[in-house]
């Protein structure tokens, strides 16, 4: 008797995710998209005070080799109460470093639903989209959402000339964790 | 007098938002469920409370009673599910209302010019004249973010 060849499964897609907050509401980040988890405090020797006209959520700036990296106050992006937040997230690929509360957990992010069409205003640029953890439904975040390349140009346009020797490049040279 | 016949009738949900009665075509409607946890979250979007968990689905909710009643509802006892069509694309939007729903079948009136946008039309029922609820137009969708072009205003966000 010959036995019916099991049919293949293909393993469900998943991605690791990291679970944080912000002004004490829970976000989440592809792992892959954080490049290094600091302390603020750790990076405040390097920064320097920047301000750009309408872009209150970034008021400092670090050097890393020959790129600026902005530190974007996540509860004022998000237009959260303002909360102490000792982490610094540095995102791969993107200019932002994320200032947050903390972290919650590592976990396995199995399906990602899209914003859904009536969130129609600036979330839509926020966020990856939504995804269910353990009965709970929680917005996956755009490592590249936080500043826009408008933001980014007006941000650059307010480097000291020092600081504006930074190029363009996308991706953060090493990692220093 | 006028005898309307079997093919002029449409079918409508009957919906309650605090005293006045709505209705919306039952093709837009998927279900009517109990109220659970909504999700919220930051965003920036009018009228958008958050989502809930339906069948493994997340539903975005929208009230629409500021918009219908100039206030928002005291108490929501069910949550309608309507079908939204956003082009090409259909999604499920769930509306708060106050009361339990109906089917009625009845024979609409199509809207005028100085109708609110909205007004699809205008039923009959019960002695009552009863908005029938545009939802494209009630519900957020991409045609305020081409609104938004022409009146930029930044709202706070809605945590």
């Amino acid at each position: 008797m010959r036995l019916a060849t099991p049919s293949k499964t293909s393993p469900a897609k998943t991605e690791q995710i990291i679970l944080f907050r912000v002004s004490g509401q829970l976000f989440a980040v592809s792992s892959a998209s954080v490049q290094e988890v600091r302390s603020a405090d750790s990076m405040s020797g390097a920064a320097t005070e920047i301000s750009a006209h309408g872009i209150r959520k970034v008021r400092h700036v670090v050097r890393r080799g020959d790129r600026s990296i902005f530190i974007v106050n996540g509860a004022m992006h998000f237009g959260l109460h303002p909360a102490s937040a000792p982490l610094l997230f540095v995102l791969r690929k993107t200019r932002t470093a994320l200032l947050i509360d903390g972290i919650e957990k590592m976990a396995t992010m199995t399906r990602l639903q899209a914003l859904p069409l009536s969130f129609c205003h600036e979330e839509r640029s926020w966020y990856r989209g939504l995804t269910a953890l353990d009965q709970t439904v929680i917005p996956v975040v755009r490592p590249d959402g936080f500043l826009s390349s408008e933001e980014l140009a007006l941000l650059d346009a307010a480097l000291s000339p020092v600081e504006k020797s930074s190029g363009e490049g996308l991706d953060v040279a090493g990692s220093e964790q | 007098m006028t005898v309307s016949s079997a093919s002029d009738l449409q079918s409508f949900v009957l919906l309650r938002l605090g005293e006045r009665r709505f209705a919306i075509s039952a093709s837009q409607i998927a279900e009517l469920v109990a109220p659970s946890r909504v999700f919220r979250f930051p965003h920036r979007t009018p009228k958008m409370e958050g989502v809930i968990l339906r069948r493994g689905r997340i539903v975005p909710v929208c009230d629409v009673s500021e918009a219908l009643l100039g206030k928002r509802l005291s108490s929501r006892r069910f949550y309608l599910i309507t079908a939204r069509q956003y082009g090409t694309q259909r999604e499920w939007v769930a509306m708060p209302v106050s009361g339990e729903c109906e089917l009625i079948n009845a024979e609409v009136t199509a809207a005028g010019e100085s109708d609110a946008p909205h007004v699809a039309g205008w039923l009959s029922h019960d002695g009552d004249v009863i908005e029938v609820l545009n939802l494209d137009t009630l519900t957020p969708g991409p045609q305020e973010m081409l609104a938004e072009v022409v009146t930029p205003s930044g709202p706070e966000a809605r945590p």
